[in-house]
């Protein structure tokens, strides 16, 4: 029997988008970009407390890596992660920013009262924007950064206690 | 009395429309680019159609950005710099993406070919 070489075709077509289907079943649905610039740019974000613009270079002196945590008082997750920032900021020679993202400042002061500080500096993000330098999806999202501001580490969510000790063996 | 405040309404009416008209133009630069970007943490929505915090961020960004006499080519480099080219519902053709675009060409080029040869080779 002769098989007709379009009949090959169109089997090998529908095998091969078939095959796509089938394996995106089972990869991970979570979309982090791998073409991406990890480098960010200079930009002036307001302090929390006196409202000056501060350059993002100016925060960084001595430090291999700086981690930059954006959060907010009404998140959620951010409560949860919020003991494994202080275990970590608990290391010394690097400093911890948190980028207060679309907050209110009295709520923020608050949530910290509550939960402690474990900031050595804090920014704010009134409308969002700056939190797209950094390429963050929302809240919570924690970046490690190198002196020339390239990202190292980019965590998405609320960190864990196996994010910590790995956070811990870069820093130390 | 009643001549004078007419007037006045109506120089207002017309103050109130130029600006009105000027927002608009300065808006519809915004819902242009943000209708070609993708809210990525919605599902199947453009940055445009939703309102999520991430969406309004952009919203914010793009207009802050056209303020400062950005381009439109500049807001979508810069957004799929931090983002990669998942970020804009037409991406660029490249080695990643060139199977893609090519795909439905090639379909309907197969499928063309197999209609002629249905319809007229085989009848000869």
């Amino acid at each position: 029997m002769r098989i007709k070489f379009s009949y090959i075709f169109v089997f090998l077509i529908t095998a091969f988008i078939l095959l796509i289907f089938f394996k995106s079943l089972f990869e991970d649905k979570s979309y982090v970009p791998k073409k991406i610039n990890n480098k960010i740019e200079n930009i002036s974000i307001e302090e929390f407390y006196s409202g000056n613009n501060l350059m993002l270079k100016e925060l960084i002196n001595d430090e291999k890596y700086i981690i930059i945590n954006i959060w907010a008082s009404w998140c959620i997750p951010c409560r949860q992660e919020h003991q494994y920032l202080k275990n970590i900021s608990k290391i010394t020679d690097f400093k911890m920013i948190g980028l207060n993202y679309k907050d209110k400042k009295e709520n923020a002061e608050k949530f910290l009262e509550e939960l402690g500080n474990p900031y050595d500096v804090i920014l704010r993000d009134k409308n969002g924007t700056k939190s797209i330098f950094f390429g963050a999806f929302g809240v919570p999202e924690t970046f490690i950064i190198d002196s020339e501001l390239n990202i190292v580490r980019k965590y998405i969510g609320p960190l864990n206690l196996e994010n910590q000790v790995e956070i811990e063996k870069l820093l130390k | 009395m009643i001549k004078k405040i007419f007037k006045l309404l109506l120089l207002l009416f017309f103050f109130n429309l130029i600006s009105y008209s000027f927002v608009k133009a300065d808006n519809s630069k915004v819902d242009e680019i943000s209708k070609n970007l993708r809210c990525l943490i919605c599902q199947g929505q453009s940055v445009y159609d939703s309102n999520s915090d991430f969406a309004l961020s952009v919203k914010t960004l793009i207009s802050q950005k056209l303020d400062a006499g950005n381009s439109e080519d500049d807001i979508y480099n810069f957004l799929k710099s931090k983002y990669g080219d998942w970020i804009v519902y037409e991406p660029e053709i490249n080695k990643y993406t060139l199977l893609l675009w090519l795909m439905p060409l090639f379909l309907f080029i197969f499928g063309g070919l197999l209609i002629v040869k249905k319809l007229f080779i085989n009848r000869t």
